[in-house]
């Protein structure tokens, strides 16, 4: 397995607060990595010192196996889709495409025969002479992508690319990202604040809290394994309890689908504070004997067959079902 | 918490006026438009009709009859389509060694400048307009005279050979910087940078830090980025600059007078015909030919796409 990115103990400060503090991991070759975490948490940050937009203060960060603190970025083999796309509003869909080509001196012709293939596979064939300002947003979020394709790049880094569509237009381009990188077998590295779209799309994930990193895992791993209460709560919704329940020193996490009314190896009493209706499913939310709050996601709509507000109820779920947390 | 029932005429007109959004907007304009629309270019057009009129050359007395006459008078005489080509050519000197002189400072106070390094900049481009014209021309007289500084700078350098090889040169040279096309040319130059630096630092401000960073992350060296990126979305910013620069320069009319060989420019011309000579039709007549070259000039800028990123 080869290396396409490799981070070694990078801190990024600007002034007195550390954006990056102490950041490790490496992505390998053809992988879907998304860097995942809230807004000011670090991710970005990673992808601007892939990119060559910004330096570490301390440590080191490799492309392909070499470090690059003093590449330029128009040194490295890496491209980036950007979150706003920053397509270039005096030039066409294709004079944007070719840009990169141009800039690398490839012939007229090549130019534009590559540059209309890539339009083509993007689903954007017939584009070409449109400014970006004439486009929707999500044909432009396919400009910015064949943009950076179009240049076969080792790395190809997209910060929320999704970010600016609708919530059914995203869904889509999620499936057609992850086609598009199983066909190119280009590696991506992907910054989202959604967990859904990571959990959906990447081969690994990496949690970001305050410029660190909390959990590398697979989706699964990441959802089923979570090593810490943020891990647990920032990806997926879930309940954090004191150990005591499952006699444990660190505390437990339970998701709120595993949840049943009067079910279950471990059950406790709990006071229903309000009920909201989800369309697929009611959102219970309810108070434990000492004040914790626990939020439990049921199938039933039904108003007449859910417990009313103020009744008091027994939630439970089996032991496998709990996670146990390092912190 | 209770709605607030508004009483008194104060709130009956408030309300009254929100129920009609277009008559807030139509007073609103009211003034703006009558002042353009009426006085401006009302007035604009009464002094070009002028030049449809003649001036009877034995009364001296203004003859108000549609004629070509002054046209033809305007036209047939050489040293009148001298007077338009010098003032164009120094126009287009000035337009361009400002668009020089202003893209670095612009370009500092835009990308470079921040808080209050920023707003000391802003105040040193500006602060030449706080002090009055000919305060600063009548300076400049001085500095750029024979026995003035600019001489006695080169002659401490050791370089005198230098400046009076500069004004052997013939047409722009001259006796001294002061009573040459040259001495002129910096004085414009000087007086109109700031009406370039502001429109370009406003272009530059607007285009975005992201294109840069894409334009860098696509490969393309910063040179290249300033050329391909930089360069035609800061455009517009210079063509509005140049409007400024080159009709600033083609209608002023003491500025000659003070400095430069005593050959004419449009703006004199228009000065001395409608008042000493009182020949208002020519004066006219000379007043179309800034006018015409404006209209000429946004037309090709037009063209060549200088606003499409606007």
């Amino acid at each position: 397995m080869t290396e396409a990115v490799r981070f070694e103990e990078v801190v990024r400060s600007f002034g007195r607060v550390r954006a990056l503090d102490g950041v490790s991991f490496s992505v390998a070759d053809g992988e879907f990595f998304s860097m995942l975490g809230p807004s000011g948490s670090g991710k970005t940050t990673c992808l601007r010192l892939i990119a060559g937009f910004d330096r570490p203060t301390s440590g080191d960060v490799f492309i392909a196996g070499k470090r690059c603190a003093d590449t330029p970025p128009w040194e490295r083999d890496v491209n980036t889709v950007f979150q706003d796309y920053a397509l270039f509003p005096h030039m066409t869909v294709v004079e944007n495409v070719t840009y990169g080509l141009m800039v690398r001196g490839v012939d007229q012709r090549a130019r534009l025969d590559k540059a209309e293939a890539m339009l083509a596979s993007v689903a954007l064939g017939g584009f070409g002479d449109r400014r970006p300002a004439a486009l929707s947003g999500g044909q432009r979020q396919r400009v910015a992508l064949a943009r950076a394709l179009v240049l076969e790049p080792r790395v190809l880094l997209l910060d929320e690319p999704l970010g600016a569509l609708d919530l059914k237009l995203r869904q889509q381009m999620q499936g057609e990202l992850k086609a598009l990188q199983r066909r190119v077998g280009i590696t991506f590295i992907y910054v989202t604040h959604d967990q859904g779209e990571a959990l959906a799309m990447s081969d690994r994930i990496a949690v970001f809290s305050h410029g660190r990193i909390e959990q590398i895992g697979s989706p699964r791993d990441i959802y089923d394994r979570p090593r810490t209460s943020f891990v647990a709560d920032f990806v997926g919704a879930a309940n954090v309890l004191p150990g005591s329940v499952l006699g444990s020193r660190h505390p437990v996490a339970i998701r709120p689908e595993r949840l049943r009314l009067g079910e279950g190896e471990l059950q406790f009493d709990a006071t229903v504070a309000a009920r909201h209706f989800l369309g697929a499913g009611t959102r219970l939310e309810a108070q434990l004997a000492d004040g914790t709050a626990i939020a439990a996601l049921l199938a039933e709509t039904d108003p007449e067959r859910l417990p009313a507000e103020g009744a008091v109820i027994r939630l439970g779920a089996d032991r496998a079902s709990f996670l146990e947390l390092a912190h | 918490m209770s709605a607030v029932a508004g009483a008194g005429l104060g709130a009956a007109i408030g309300r009254s006026l929100w129920r009609r959004s277009g008559l807030v907007t139509f007073l609103l304009l009211l003034p703006p438009m009558l002042w353009l629309g009426v006085v401006y270019t009302g007035s604009l057009f009464a002094l070009l009709a002028q030049s449809l009129f003649a001036l009877d050359e034995f009364s001296g007395v203004i003859l108000y009859e549609p004629t070509l006459s002054t046209w033809r008078q305007f036209l047939s005489e050489p040293s009148n389509l001298d007077i338009v080509l010098r003032t164009l050519v120094m126009a287009a000197c000035v337009t361009i060694a400002c668009a020089v002189v202003a893209f670095p400072i612009a370009y500092l106070m835009a990308r470079y400048a921040q808080g209050r390094w920023k707003a000391l900049l802003y105040v040193l481009v500006m602060l030449p307009l706080w002090s009055s014209y000919l305060v600063k021309v009548y300076a400049w007289k001085l500095i750029l005279a024979k026995e003035g500084a600019i001489t006695w700078i080169f002659g401490q350098m050791g370089l005198p050979w230098l400046l009076d090889g500069i004004l052997a040169i013939p047409l722009i040279g001259g006796p001294s910087l002061s009573v040459s096309y040259l001495g002129m040319f910096l004085v414009f130059t000087y007086l109109w940078v700031p009406f370039m630096i502001l429109p370009v630092e406003a272009a530059l401000e607007r285009v975005p830090r992201r294109l840069l960073e894409a334009s860098g992350d696509l490969g393309a060296p910063p040179g290249m980025t300033f050329r391909k990126i930089i360069l035609p979305l800061a455009f517009p910013g210079v063509v509005a600059g140049s409007i400024f620069t080159f009709s600033l320069t083609m209608g002023d009319y003491i500025l000659p007078y003070v400095i430069g060989s005593s050959r004419l420019f449009i703006g004199q011309v228009v000065y001395l015909q409608q008042g000493t000579a009182g020949n208002v039709p020519l004066a006219a007549a000379f007043s179309v030919v800034p006018i015409v070259v404006m209209a000429i000039y946004l037309a090709v800028a037009r063209r060549l796409g200088a606003f499409d990123a606007l």
